[in-house]
Order: C-alpha cells, then structure tokens, then sequence
C-alpha cells in the first residue's frame, strides 16, 4: 500500500448520507482510507480521514467538488507522516465534570501534561440545561504516574468544586 | 508442548461455533498444556479459547491473578463445556484479542456471573465472578460461540463516564445503556 498519505478534514452542516457521499466519491477513484473519525459537534457534521493512493490534491478536491459545493461544506487537505498498526493501549482514564466556566480543559490537561501523561482520546461536551450548563470531559491516555499521583495532581479542581474520577483501565487481552 | 497459531481476522473459522468435550483421555491432557503455552506466548494474554487455535471444542483458560492492581479472582482456571447460568449488571470495560491484533475497543459485559463448568478432568466446578474475571470468561467463552469482541464491541464514546456515576449508586442492577449508540 503507498504511503503517501494525507489528512482530509471535511466540516459542514451535519446530514444523513454525507459519509456515504465523500467515501463513495473517494472508492470510485482508488483513493484507500486509512483511520477516520466522524464526530458531530454542536450539529456540525466533521470528520477526518486518512487517504492514501495516486490522487494529490488537486485531484482529491476535484472527487470531493461534487459533494462539498451541494452540501457547502469545508475541505481541507494536508500531507502527513502516518503510519497504521501502530495504536497505543491506554492504561488511564480521567473524567471531569463541573458547572461550564471558562479553562477547565486547559487546567486538566496543564495538569496531567506536567505529569507527562499522554492523551490518546479526548472528549468534551456540555450537558445540563442553558441556564446552567454542566462540562463534563472524559480522557484516556498513558500514564507514566500512579492513579493516585494523578488525583492529587487534579486535587485542586475538586477543591473548585470540579468532579474529578482517576480510573485505571486494565485492558482484557484474550 | 507446543505453542500453536493463533486464528486471526478475518479467518472465516473464528466464526465456527465449538463442539462440546466429551471425553478426557490423554490427548486431551497435551492441548490442554499447548493451549495454556500458547496463551502464556501471546503478548499479555490473560485467556485464550480453543477456537482460537483451530481446535472447535469447548475449553477455555482464564487466569485473571496477575493484573496490575489486584482483582476479586478464582486464579488459574480450565473450563471445559463451560456454561453462564446466571447474569448480572453490566459495564463497559477495554478489551483486545489475540485474534485481533492491533485494536482494542469497549465491550459492554455482565459485571457478576455464575459459571458451571467441568475441569480437565472431566469433574464439575461452579464459580462466581466478578468483574474482570467475569468479563475474561464472557469474552472467552463468546469464542466458543463464533463471536468475537469485535462483534459487541461500542463506541469510544459510550457511556465511560455514566458507568462511575451508577458504581457510585451500587454496582448491583444498573440499567443498562448506551449499547444502541454504536457509531460505524
């Protein structure tokens, strides 16, 4: 397989049938995905995806013209370094939860960066109502440090009144 | 004793359901062994099913005593015919397979089981599980049925973070939820 892979990053309003649209475009002309990941995010349609095969990119926005000018959406595309087969197991999970204000996802992560944990997912939403929104941010990674050395890492935001939870994830290999 | 290959995706076989065991002569006794040196080859098995190396009979090996953080757990086991008489609860929880290389993702198991089963001798055992040990003979056992994690598994986005919440309200009888918000 080339490896001449590239990160396509398509954005727009959120509808059924638009993965089947832009893959479908994509197949028809050789293009192989490698990892993708679709997320809707507040009613936006997004997703990444690796590509890989003889399209540059001039042809890639060509397939994808179709698509993107009936549906209006965003493309962008950039050359990568990639490699598959290659995931990280995480052993750590971390979930945050809290009345939404400004810098709790900046906090978190300083917070765990300085303990060199490495983020391999991570998710954040609002929950709760308007009138008072909940932030709850789940994170999975590698952790080089203890549970407890990263709780007390995060002990601050719970003495803000943040929910913190620290739980190993022991992954069943079998 | 022998280390044996292992079946990986996509051989069609893996979806082979197993034949129960009838007889414990000696042949039995050496796979039984090569079975548990294959599993203690593969990188950070903690079971393995027959299936898995192309024998279709109903055995399995779970040793769930040697986690990072210690677990509630029956040691090493051989089951053999082994049968899930009871259910309980449900979570997510992280697993991967030697027949998958490469990818790990969550699975939604019962968190406590009752188990009968016969030992390699052919004598009947019952055990009650818990947890990891629960979700290793789920996770073996479903081999014996043609069905591989990759089947159940749920999105990364399931409902990880609702599963503190209900422990914190009991582990017993939490609904059970999210399996229906799988993302292809």
């Amino acid at each position: 397989m080339s490896e001449n892979w590239r990160m396509l990053t398509l954005i727009g309003r959120d509808a059924p049938g638009i993965v089947a649209a832009v893959t479908g475009a994509l197949a028809d002309s050789g293009v192989t995905l490698g990892e993708t990941s679709m997320l809707r995010l507040g009613g936006n349609f997004t997703i990444m995806m690796m590509v890989s095969g003889e399209a540059d990119e001039a042809r890639l926005r060509a397939l994808l013209a179709p698509v993107i000018e009936a549906r209006g959406m965003c493309l962008h595309v950039d050359p990568i370094e990639a490699r598959l087969h290659e995931h990280l197991v995480p052993n750590v999970q971390v979930s945050v939860s809290g009345a939404d204000r400004v810098g709790i996802v900046a906090q978190v992560t300083a917070a765990l960066a300085e303990g060199g944990f490495n983020i391999l997912d991570l998710d954040s939403d609002l929950a709760g109502t308007e009138a008072e929104p909940v932030y709850i941010l789940l994170i999975t990674g590698i952790a080089t440090e203890s549970v407890e050395q990263i709780e007390q890492r995060l002990a601050p935001l719970r003495a803000g009144g943040v929910s913190v939870n620290v739980t190993p994830i022991e992954t069943y290999i079998g | 004793m022998a280390v044996l290959d292992i079946l990986k995706l996509p051989d069609p076989r893996l979806k082979q359901v197993s034949e129960p065991v009838t007889g414990f002569d000696a042949a039995l006794q050496a796979f039984i062994d090569d079975l548990e040196e294959t599993r203690q080859a593969g990188p950070a098995a903690v079971g393995i099913a027959a299936p898995q190396v192309g024998v279709f009979r109903r055995i399995v090996i779970i040793d769930c005593s040697t986690t990072r953080k210690p677990v509630p757990n029956h040691g090493h086991l051989i089951l053999v015919n082994p049968e899930i008489t009871h259910w309980e609860g449900y979570e997510p929880g992280r697993e991967g397979c030697l027949s998958v290389p490469d990818y790990t993702g969550n699975v939604i198991r019962a968190t406590q089981i009752r188990l009968s089963a016969l030992d390699r001798h052919g004598e009947p055992v019952e055990y009650e599980m818990e947890g990891y040990e629960a979700r290793a003979a789920q996770h073996e056992i479903d081999h014996l049925d043609g069905i591989l994690f990759v089947d159940r598994v749920v999105s990364r986005r399931t409902d990880l973070f609702r599963r503190k919440v209900y422990q914190k309200g009991g582990k017993k009888n939490v609904t059970t939820k999210g399996t229906k918000n799988t993302k292809d």
